[in-house]
């Protein structure tokens, strides 16, 4: 995205008529350096309304589901006082409708940085075909990353209306949770795109992913019940996992869980760090597989 | 002569050890259509993905339209169409969509890529399929979209890798048709291909690229008339009989060549030496007199035939 070269000196025996040729390429480029990855991100976009029914319906649906399901349901049988808030004690429903809005940009961001990514390579070549046009294999990758940005806050907006509708969200600053949400999912996804990307044959890569990552990350990050209520030595898994930042980050927003001012700066700051590794690592090797 | 859009000189790509391709050197006019020929492996689609300036060489110079490579892919690329050995389309996507998309990747305005789209599709003859899907297209129509989508940039120098390999006789005639009319209009065309018929056809020079080199180069023309004879003289005695009756005929034309299904006798007249085969009492099952081809060059520059 830099602003366009300047075109090189005229060297010896080079005719006008080349150099005019020149010059039209360089203006032709300035558009798709600067724009590449809005235009590739337009492509996904396009590509996912093959299958928006199902991507609208399960962003209503879920909500609908798991906040019934756990927020009335599971929060009748639990009795033990989340006690966790600033102003005191708050309700189950409260308490576990931030971490399930941050799983969601999760479960999404482990939706399109799978199959889809390995599909862009393999099955059905998009990526090869974007690189012989004006565009860089970074932009290739930042386009990817940034359709799905705007699949996850549009899912996490529809969540968070979905909350609302429950009764929720206890302060107004939830509302910044449809942000945290998307960042904590931009942070797992772009760990994945940068491993799918290097992925040539498919052996069931991405089913490992989901059982043996996404799926334990959900119920050891302080998803359903506090960290604090596993054993010691299985704590560190919420420690490293973006998905335990994110989920109380949410909880800070949505009723100002009671937690030091310094845990919430190291929140913001472990799920950055990682979305600016994560992409950067997406964009290298996706160059490398592109530009040999 | 105007100055040449492509320049490439000691032009190296190396794989760790292996050069894929080992120091060519040529140039493309303006409006010239330029024929890369060679096996499988010669290193044409190497070469076809540094003048793409998508593949970064390892050694030599290259310039397209003035521009390095390394530093200008970008500004390259725009003016590029490319049409790739195995078909990109997104299947996913109806034929119509497939180059508005394409079209957006060069920054090209909706509307006018629109308006573009529906002109493409006129000329690649798909234009009662532009709803249709990808994957409903047969091998023929899937090739000439990608052409179209390769000339939606409305490139000055078009690279075509292999364009008929895999089509049906039929289908191959409709695509170098296009490819003629684009020729008419003055756009450069780049190609590789292995099939002699295809470069006699689409090329205006070319040349044979073996083991990552540059063997030989000129018109179709030019390199029959020097590195083969007008006519060649095919015949057949069974594959069994083929090396013994070889000895027999030792002397006969300009050359011969003994291949494992039939001999080759080169020489300025065929009829010729047909006749002087039968009066050595030699009696082929088959015996056929023809010109001689880019097929004839490549086996005396290589000593192999193209399609192995």
């Amino acid at each position: 995205m830099s602003d366009p070269i300047p075109v090189p000196e005229l060297v010896d025996g080079e005719s006008v008529e080349g150099r005019a040729s020149t010059r039209s390429a360089t203006a032709a480029a300035v558009r798709p350096r600067r724009f590449g990855a809005w235009y590739i991100a337009e492509h996904r976009l396009l590509l996912m309304r093959a299958y928006g029914s199902t991507i609208v319906g399960t962003s209503i649906g879920n909500p609908l589901v798991y906040l019934f399901a756990l927020g009335v349901g599971l929060a009748s049988l639990v009795q033990a006082p989340l006690g966790d808030g600033r102003g005191g004690e708050v309700s189950y429903l409260a308490f576990v409708a931030p971490a399930l809005l941050a799983s969601a940009a999760v479960t999404v961001a482990s939706e399109e940085f799978t199959y889809p990514v390995l599909s862009g390579f393999k099955w059905n070549p998009v990526f090869t075909g974007a690189r012989s046009a004006p565009i860089s294999s970074a932009q290739i990758a930042d386009g990817v990353i940034i359709a799905v940005i705007l699949r996850m806050v549009a899912t996490c907006a529809i969540y968070f209306g979905v909350m609302l509708l429950f009764g929720a969200v206890p302060s107004p600053l939830g509302a910044v949770g449809v942000i945290t949400a998307t960042l904590t999912g931009l942070a797992v996804g772009v760990v994945i795109m940068a491993y799918t990307s290097t992925v040539t044959e498919d052996k069931g890569q991405m089913a490992i992913i989901q059982r043996f990552i996404i799926t334990p990350m959900f119920l050891f990050s302080g998803t359903f019940f506090p960290l604090t209520q596993l054993p010691g030595y299985l704590q560190w898994i919420g420690w490293i996992s973006p998905l335990w930042h994110g989920n109380e980050l949410g909880r800070v927003l949505a009723y100002g869980l009671d937690e030091p001012v310094w845990l919430t700066v190291v929140h913001c700051a472990y799920l950055v760090a990682i979305a600016v590794v994560g992409w950067r690592a997406a964009q290298l090797v996706m160059t490398r597989r592109l530009d040999k | 002569m105007p100055a040449p859009v492509i320049s490439a000189s000691a032009l190296t790509k190396k794989y760790k050890d292996f050069a894929a391709v080992d120091g060519i050197s040529f140039e493309v006019a303006p409006g010239e259509s330029f024929g890369l020929l060679g096996p499988n492996g010669a290193g044409k689609s190497t070469t076809m993905r540094m003048l793409g300036a998508v593949s970064t060489r390892t050694g030599g110079d290259l310039d397209i339209l003035g521009l390095d490579p390394d530093r200008y892919g970008p500004e390259i690329r725009s003016q590029l169409g490319v049409v790739p050995q195995a078909d990109n389309l997104d299947q996913e996507l109806r034929v119509r969509d497939n180059l508005i998309v394409y079209g957006r990747y060069f920054g090209i305005p909706r509307a006018v890529v629109a308006k573009r789209a529906d002109e493409l599709l006129e000329f690649a003859q798909l234009a009662d399929r532009a709803k249709a899907k990808v994957d409903d297209l047969s091998g023929g129509m899937k090739r000439r979209l990608t052409i179209a989508r390769a000339l939606v940039n409305e490139p000055k120098i078009l690279l075509l890798d292999e364009p008929t390999t895999g089509l049906d006789p039929q289908a191959r005639h409709i695509l170098w048709d296009r490819l003629f009319r684009l020729k008419e209009q003055g756009t450069t065309l780049v190609l590789t291909t292995h099939y002699m018929d295809e470069a006699e056809q689409l090329c205006d020079r070319l040349v044979v690229v073996d083991k990552g080199t540059i063997m030989a180069e000129g018109s179709p023309a030019e390199l029959i008339r020097v590195h083969s004879s007008r006519e060649v003289l095919e015949v057949r005695f069974g594959s069994e009989r083929n090396a013994v009756v070889a000895e027999q005929i030792a002397g006969l034309g300009d050359r011969v060549e003994v291949l494992p299904d039939r001999i080759l006798i080169y020489s300025a007249d065929g009829e010729a030496e047909l006749g002087e085969l039968l009066r050595r009492g030699l009696e082929p099952i088959t015996s056929l007199v023809r010109r001689s081809s880019l097929e004839d060059v490549f086996l005396r520059l290589t000593g192999r035939t193209l399609i192995e």
